[in-house]
């Protein structure tokens, strides 16, 4: 394990949505900051730096994780991904951010980054979640905007239109149904 | 998809907002050498002052400055205060501090992690003094006084009668009253405040940017602070703020302190609020104690109302406060037709958190007591509540309506409205909801509200609470100006600039689908631009996003200005198709002949020419290059001698209706279902009509069942992280099934209304009906706790 001085800034380099990048930062600076301010990418937001909104979360090889709750240290040498990974280079959203703007899934667009990268670990695990399964995994994300019908609305729909697995499609179609229409 | 008004539209903001590319204050550039401050906050609800020992800390490393209140009282004025009584507040703490929270040194260094360092070494010594919270103890005389100049904490008072109230309670069958507290919460956006300000020592100026929301009457009530003319405060405002409800109003204290910390250490300083502090200290909506009484006939018609509103406003009371208790005074009286009514309105100081804009902003309190006062009416009289509402209610054939207080409802049927509500089965499967509950022994409420929702406030309601004689001395206050832009390129691009912020209301989409229908365009040919810039954009005091002033203010700012540039390239094209200007019209992204549609020029062609060749243009005109719609309705007036006032220009309404089940184990209220009418006149884009009434909805639910900033008797604070004030998740939203009607609007050219708080107002009262019900309870307090409904129904066991 890499031993740091807490005083001292240390060279910290990850990959950041697929580029090697480096810089200097203090031991103690968080990863969301890190993230921001030394790396520039400002789409991970901040909301609580407690852990319970949500807004930071991004992917730590593959997995969700919360950036406000990790160590820019504890990234060294990882594979970081965050919003600005998901649509394509000409600016093509890709399914889930297609289906959130589809169904007015965002407003302010403040806790919408942390709640595509969640969803983008989950779908990749299972992609065709029930709606109870969904909306346990946006439990873990305050929106203020919403009221998150639209949000629950969006996955649903990313859910149903994904290739379907044997033994796991009719749960998408449960979904779709669950819960009274309006 | 198409884009004219009253459909729906994909929102021109999301890509950029799902793409990471959002422009949030805490993402922008900032100059070379820009420093961050962190702010030391009072650990006492109430204390003296009595040394500040900054020594260690200004002799650690890489700090500028650290600044106190003295500081600050020699550099700059106490805000500006809407009430006469001595209440003056600086933005750092000066002699003493009133509030756990509350700004009492600045510390700014070259990061935010060596100012909090610093922050650390920093000695503050204090003297506890007693505090009050309870918003009827702090009117008591042994009360311990917030601000001794003023000598009270109740710091305002006025005392309000239309009709003849006297007259009616006398004649009334009979008096039925009750008391009903409103509690204190925010609705807590999930990005907290931001500043960034520099100061021009050569110029004597500032600028500054903050995700400040408006109104822009706070404007000059921080130049003021500064001591300088406007012109020398440079307000900016980014393209995206994370949500903010009314809350981002209050961060203008923090553009002064960050103002005066750029005077004093002459290099730009940055602060960036963390949610500790912006749950501690930012801003609540404020707390009211209700006494409501009514005249009633057996019946159920109610002929008179009398109110005793006491608002709580914690330590300060500032600018533009106390809106909440006057936003609603012109329509005191709800949804319901009552001529007379005594209003007694008064304001008290405690030591909590100041007080200030919340979505609903007034709402809430005043329904939660008007609609609990018609339920418990029906009770008491033995009558179905809706029976008691519906006997009241304003009726149609009376539109536009003159309320008793002063309100000019515009327009409405709220007889039909509920009927629509109920109709359909809906009331029945409530009904059968509950008969099948109760036989099984469970505990099963059906509760009712009904609103009316107002929308783009008079900017001169604050002033009914001075007397009349005083309004006549200060100059009358009325009105509300709102401004858009329209704007043409060389090439004939479209761009539109307008007098709001941003905070996730779509505004972008519905300006673009507006000015695209006047113009033959689509929207996505229309660029949306709503930065803010005091120094650069059309502004009136009336500016920023509140009180729900877009439908019926800007929105139709920016359908004026379209208009006028419509008509101007009407003219334009007929020199040049050689036809008359009145067979001109704009369609497909074409200017042509209405008669012969293939005598036509593409609209960038006509729209360029005023850049290109002002020559060309028919004799007298000005060129067609910017269109400003200024839009300024007379319905606004100043309110009257008598003191009644048209607190707002339109008048929306809701009705909602729920069936809620109370867990005898957990003791949680579980909505089973809700439906919510609205009447917002016209809609102008479904789906952001949707989104705006699920939000408002998710918040009435929060402040119904969840939220609440707790104090204890000390006056500390209970609700310091998100894990001990709930702000819910979607697992605590229940489905609410919504429904439309549209009554337009006759005071504004577009018909559209406000709709964005309804909720906020209705859902709280509406759930609160519904608890009363299933516990036969005659009090509830909200937010309803489990642990509340625990004490209720002992209380009803006992
Ligand atoms: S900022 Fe990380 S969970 Fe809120
Ligand atoms: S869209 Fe604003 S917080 Fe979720």
């Amino acid at each position: 394990m890499r031993r740091v001085n807490k005083n001292e800034r240390v060279r910290i380099a990850l990959a950041l949505n697929g580029r090697k990048l480096a810089a200097a930062a203090e031991p103690r600076t968080l990863l969301s900051d890190f993230i921001r301010q030394n790396l520039g990418s400002t789409g991970t937001h901040v909301g609580c730096e407690h852990g319970i909104c949500g807004a930071c979360t991004v992917l730590i090889d593959g997995v969700a994780a919360r950036s406000c709750l990790t160590l820019a240290v504890q990234a060294e040498g990882r594979e970081v991904k965050t919003v600005e990974s998901l649509a394509a280079p000409d600016g093509t959203l890709n399914p889930l951010q297609a289906a959130f703007r589809a169904n007015h899934a965002l407003q302010c667009g403040f806790c919408t980054p942390g709640i595509l990268m969640s969803f983008t670990d989950y779908l990749a695990r299972n992609p065709h979640p029930s709606s109870a399964e969904i909306r346990e995994v946006l439990s873990g994300h305050l929106c203020r905007c919403t009221g998150y019908a639209g949000i629950v609305k969006a996955v649903e729909e990313v859910a149903s239109s994904a290739p379907a697995k044997a033994g796991k499609g009719d749960h998408a179609s449960e979904a779709k149904h669950g819960g009274r229409g309006v | 998809m198409s884009g004219q008004l009253g459909k729906p539209m994909l929102r021109k903001e999301d890509p950029a907002l799902l793409s990471g590319r959002g422009r949030y204050a805490d993402d922008l550039p900032v100059a070379v050498g820009t420093l961050h401050a962190h702010v030391i906050r009072s650990p006492h609800a109430h204390a003296a002052i009595v040394r500040i020992d900054a020594a260690a800390a200004l002799a650690h490393d890489g700090v500028w400055a650290v600044i106190t209140g003295e500081d600050v009282r020699k550099l700059s004025d106490p805000f500006l205060a809407p009430v006469k009584a001595p209440v003056r507040q600086w933005s750092l703490a000066v002699e003493r501090v009133r509030y756990v929270g509350e700004p009492v040194v600045l510390v700014v260094a070259e990061s935010r992690y060596v100012a909090e360092d610093a922050a650390e070494l920093v000695q503050i010594d204090y003297e506890p003094l007693a505090a009050v919270i309870d918003p009827v103890a702090a009117c008591q005389a042994d009360a311990p006084i917030l601000h001794p100049e003023a000598g009270t904490n109740e710091v305002s008072v006025r005392d309000f009668s239309y009709g003849d109230p006297q007259g009616a309670f006398a004649r009334a069958d009979r008096r039925i009253a009750m008391t009903v507290p409103f509690h204190r919460l925010s609705f807590t956006p999930i990005e907290c405040y931001v500043v960034v300000a520099a100061h021009n020592a050569a110029e004597g100026s500032y600028d500054a940017l903050a995700n400040f929301q408006g109104p822009f009457s706070m404007h000059p009530v921080m130049a003021r602070a500064l001591r300088v003319p406007g012109p020398k405060l440079r307000l900016r405002i980014p393209p995206d703020s994370g949500g903010s409800f009314g809350i981002k109003l209050s961060v203008f204290p923090f553009v002064v302190l960050m103002a005066l910390a750029a005077k004093i250490t002459g290099r730009p300083v940055k602060w960036v609020e963390d949610r500790i502090e912006h749950l501690l200290a930012a801003s609540s909506g404020p707390n009211r104690v209700t006494r409501i009484e009514a005249a009633v006939n057996n019946n159920g018609r109610v002929l008179a109302l009398k109110l005793d509103q006491l608002e709580d406003y914690g330590a300060f009371l500032r600018a533009p406060m106390p809106g909440p208790l006057y936003r609603m005074h012109g329509a005191v009286t709800g949804a319901y037709d009552i001529a007379h009514v005594e209003v007694k309105n008064r304001v008290v100081l405690t030591n909590k958190m100041p007080a200030s804009l919340i979505r609903g902003f007034g709402g809430p309190q005043l329904y939660l007591a008007l609609e609990r006062l018609m339920h418990r009416i029906a009770v008491e009289l033995k009558l179905d509540p809706l029976d008691v509402m519906r006997r009241n209610l304003v009726p149609a054939q009376k539109f536009p309506y003159h309320a008793a207080a002063g309100a000019l409802y515009d327009s409405g049927d709220y007889a039909r409205a509920v009927e629509k509500t109920i109709g359909d089965g809906r009331l029945a499967d409530l009904k059968r909801r509950r008969d099948a509950a109760r036989q099984a022994g469970r505990l099963y409420g059906i509760g009712f509200a009904a609103v009316v929702e107002p929308a783009m406030s008079n900017m001169g309601y604050l002033s009914t609470l001075m007397t009349a004689a005083a309004r006549e001395k200060a100059g009358p206050k009325s009105g509300a100006v709102s401004m858009a832009t329209v704007n043409i390129d060389p090439l004939g691009a479209v761009t539109v600039t307008a007098d709001v912020t941003v905070q996730g209301q779509s505004h972008e989409t519905v300006l673009a689908q507006i000015v695209a229908q006047e113009l033959g365009l689509k929207p996505d040919d229309i660029e949306v631009v709503l930065e803010m810039d005091t120094a650069k954009d059309q502004w009136s005091i009336a500016a920023g996003t509140y009180s729900s002033r877009f439908a019926s203010g800007t929105a139709v700012a920016a359908h004026i200005a379209a208009v006028q540039m419509r008509d101007k390239l009407k003219t334009i094209a007929a020199k040049q198709l050689n036809v008359l200007p009145g067979d001109v019209e704009l369609a497909g992204g074409k200017i042509r002949s209405r008669s012969n549609p293939d005598n036509a020029l593409p609209f960038g062609r006509v729209a360029g020419t005023s850049h290109w060749s002002p020559m060309l243009l028919p004799e007298s005109m000005a060129p067609a290059l910017s269109e400003t719609g200024v839009w300024s309705p007379q319905e606004l007036e100043a309110p009257s001698r008598d003191d009644r006032i048209n607190t707002s220009l339109t008048y929306g309404f809701i009705f909602d209706m729920c069936g809620i089940e109370i867990d005898p184990v957990t003791y949680q209220v579980r909505v089973d279902r809700y439906v919510s009418m609205h009447d917002a006149g016209r809609i102008m884009n479904p789906t952001i009509a949707e989104g705006q009434i699920r939000g408002a909805f998710a918040q009435g639910i929060a402040a119904a069942l969840y939220e609440e900033f707790s104090y204890n008797e000390e006056g500390a604070f209970l609700s310091g992280t998100f894990a001990d004030y709930l702000v819910p998740t979607v697992s605590e939203i229940p489905e609410v099934e919504i429904l439309h009607m549209e009554s337009p609007s006759p005071f504004t050219p577009l018909g559209a209304k406000g709709l964005a708080e309804g909720n906020c107002m209705s859902t709280p009262a509406c759930i609160a009906n519904a608890i009363a019900d299933a516990l036969a309870v005659r009090d509830v307090v909200l937010p309803a706790t489990p642990r509340r409904i625990h004490e209720l129904m002992q209380h009803n066991e006992k």
